[in-house]
């Protein structure tokens, strides 16, 4: 059983215009085993909260706390941040040319677990994942996002999540840009590190479709820089109905 | 067509265009006669990003009293190596010399190496001649000559130190093929001038990859010219520059005749304050040579502070009827991006920096064709790396 604690953190970056604020005291706990869908326009700061979390260096942490099991993450730098169990799933995964994926996978794992993963049973591991995601096998040979589809870039953050196994995911809007198919494939890997793993779920969204497919216990509607309203999946269905206007009038 | 690429391109890169005072590029002097080059001062065109302070000994027109040290493979059948006198050696040299360091060389050699293929002899295992400098002034000449339908590989490594200039002219009749490897593994404190001439016969090719890793000073010029249809050229490069180290590739291909095909793809890596590369990359489309096909491109990875890179490719096109010419130039900083997804992933800094610049080079080694020197390279630069590690400790 593992907690994510965020408790009223503030968040700056450097913009062209000067210091911008862009996290206003964000408070969120999130358990294993729980999926807390985030849902915010565009510019609400969603995106910012997944980088503070991972430890991105445009971000400025001026005030707050940030936790996993009691320990300070903030202190953490960001390959210990994923060795203690944090994972982010980004919305635009970066290339890295000349770089398989397979080796990628290997020494990221190696890295996490702290010694190399049972060369028999990993193999056997990777190859099911990739079954699972419907991704060929030849997918092991390509350089690290190199060239590939968005749909491929995202089952790829899944297939990563799905192996390395972290503590507490942060998915930043893996649904957009995705087709009904890849969104389905990607969701059933989201689920299934749930129900394998007793895994919790940051997940960033605009839109409600993916909520089919994910079903959230706990709805954070985001609204400049902070959480503006929570409730159930019933505060979900209201979006979808109302859109986000209700929230920007009063903002 | 030209297609130039300037994603990346940073402040610290200088990527001019056609940067070209003479007339054409066809138009440099060329001359077995020292006394034709005066003195390099550093404002010449060919020398204007070179290291000139350091390579002054290598002007000097007198005697060498160096020399390297050969260790040479089993020479199969058809493959000889023989001494040749200087008379017969520029005889037998595809070209006349391109600068003075290069004619210096050539006259104080006391002849050159030849290294002949017989024709139609097909050589399956590499020929590897290792050069160890044991200090001093160096000359050297080098013959490699393949006969008509000859195929070879041909490593030559350097290692040791000297201050060491040198012509290495490479005769490709027609339908021969050669892979030459080039391997710059000097110490720290060599100074290395060298001229490689490559002049190609119908339908020959040559595949030429030069690896700079060593040395305090390395300046190599590679010109390859097409005197056959139907030939190609494939020159790659690899260069790491450590501080205290300049590293220049200049190449020139003279697409003299039709139908021939040349790509030129050369990468750098730069890590340390006083680290310099220079790439210097001309292309020439000669009006009789209809159908070419060319394309250049230089990367330039800076991977601290205060590294410089300079890249300047320049095209010179005399016809129209071609099949496509192009170039592109890069040099980016290390991409922090692509350290935060690694690192993200649980993977340490230097793991992540490591991966990254593997990555950088992996397609250009695979090219060599050598597994040997595949592996040992990969080594090698795992090491760069690591040297990069403690530069970063000291900032």
């Amino acid at each position: 059983m593992s907690t994510l604690e965020i408790r009223n953190l503030h968040v700056t970056v450097e913009t062209p215009e000067g210091t911008k604020e862009i996290l206003k005291g964000v408070d969120l706990t999130i358990n294993s085993g729980e999926t807390h869908a985030i849902m915010g326009p565009n510019g609400s700061g969603k995106s910012t909260l997944a980088y503070s979390v991972a430890g991105h260096p445009k971000y400025e942490i001026t005030e707050g706390s940030v936790t996993l099991d009691g320990e300070d993450v903030l202190e953490m730098s960001v390959d210990e941040r994923a060795k203690a169990g944090l994972f982010l799933a980004m919305q635009y995964p970066v290339e890295v040319p000349g770089v398989s994926v397979s080796n990628f996978l290997r020494t990221a794992k190696t890295a996490i677990d702290g010694e190399a993963p049972k060369l028999r049973t990993w193999v056997k591991d990777v190859k099911g994942a990739m079954e699972n995601l419907r991704m060929d096998p030849s997918f092991g040979e390509r350089g690290v996002n190199e060239g590939f589809s968005g749909g491929e870039k995202k089952r790829h953050e899944i297939l990563q999540m799905e192996l390395l196994q972290p503590k507490i995911a942060v998915l930043d809007e893996t649904d957009s840009g995705l087709d009904v198919d890849a969104l389905r494939i990607v969701s059933e890997g989201v689920n299934r590190a749930k129900e394998n793993t007793g895994l919790g779920i940051m997940l960033i969204t605009h839109y409600t479709r993916i909520l089919r497919y994910i079903k959230p216990d706990h709805v954070h509607v985001f609204v400049n820089g902070r959480v503006a309203e929570q409730g159930g999946p019933e505060l979900a269905e209201r979006l979808e109905a109302e859109g986000y206007d209700r929230y920007l009038a009063n903002a | 067509m030209t297609v130039t690429d300037h994603t990346q391109a940073t402040a610290d890169a200088a990527h001019s265009h056609g940067v070209i005072p003479d007339k054409s590029r066809a138009d440099r002097v060329v001359s077995f006669d020292v006394d034709a080059f005066p003195v390099p001062t550093g404002r010449e065109e060919n020398w204007r990003f070179s290291a000139v302070r350091d390579l002054r000994s290598l002007f000097a027109d007198e005697a060498a009293d160096g020399h390297l040290e050969w260790t040479t493979s089993d020479l199969p059948e058809g493959v000889t190596l023989t001494q040749v006198p200087a008379d017969e050696a520029r005889e037998r040299t595809v070209r006349e010399p391109g600068d003075r360091a290069s004619a210096v060389a050539v006259k104080h050699a006391g002849g050159a190496m030849a290294l002949t293929i017989a024709a139609n002899t097909v050589v399956d295992e590499p020929i590897t001649i290792d050069l160890h400098g044991t200090g001093g002034d160096v000359r050297g000449h080098l013959l490699v000559e393949l006969g008509q339908s000859a195929e070879a590989t041909v490593v030559v490594n350097r290692t040791g130190t000297a201050r060491y200039s040198e012509l290495v002219s490479i005769d490709l009749k027609d339908n021969a093929g050669l892979n030459l490897v080039l391997l710059q593994q000097w110490d720290e404190d060599a100074v290395h001038a060298g001229e490689v001439l490559a002049r190609l016969g119908r339908d020959s090719r040559l595949r030429g990859t030069v690896v700079t890793l060593g040395g305090k000073v390395v300046r190599l010029n590679t010109s390859a010219a097409f005197a056959g249809e139907g030939a190609s050229v494939d020159l790659f490069g690899l260069y790491f520059a450590d501080s205290g180290q300049h590293q220049e590739h200049q190449l020139f291909v003279d697409h003299a005749v039709p139908k021939c095909t040349s790509r030129v793809t050369y990468k750098g890596a730069l890590a340390g304050k006083t680290a310099r590369s220079v790439w210097i990359g001309d292309v020439l489309i000669r009006a009789a040579a209809e159908g070419t096909d060319t394309y250049e491109l230089n990367r330039n990875l800076v991977l601290t502070d205060g590294a410089r890179a300079d890249s300047v490719p320049n095209l010179e096109i005399e016809t129209g009827e071609i099949e496509g010419a192009g170039h592109a130039s890069a040099t980016g900083r290390f991409d922090e991006e692509q350290m935060f997804y690694l690192r993200s992933r649980g993977i340490s800094e230097e793991q992540a920096r490591k991966l990254v610049v593997r990555g950088f080079f992996a397609d250009l080694i695979h090219e060599i064709g050598v597994p040997a020197v595949e592996e040992s390279l990969m080594r090698q630069i795992d090491l760069e790396i690591a040297h990069v590690e403690e530069e970063l400790e000291h900032e």
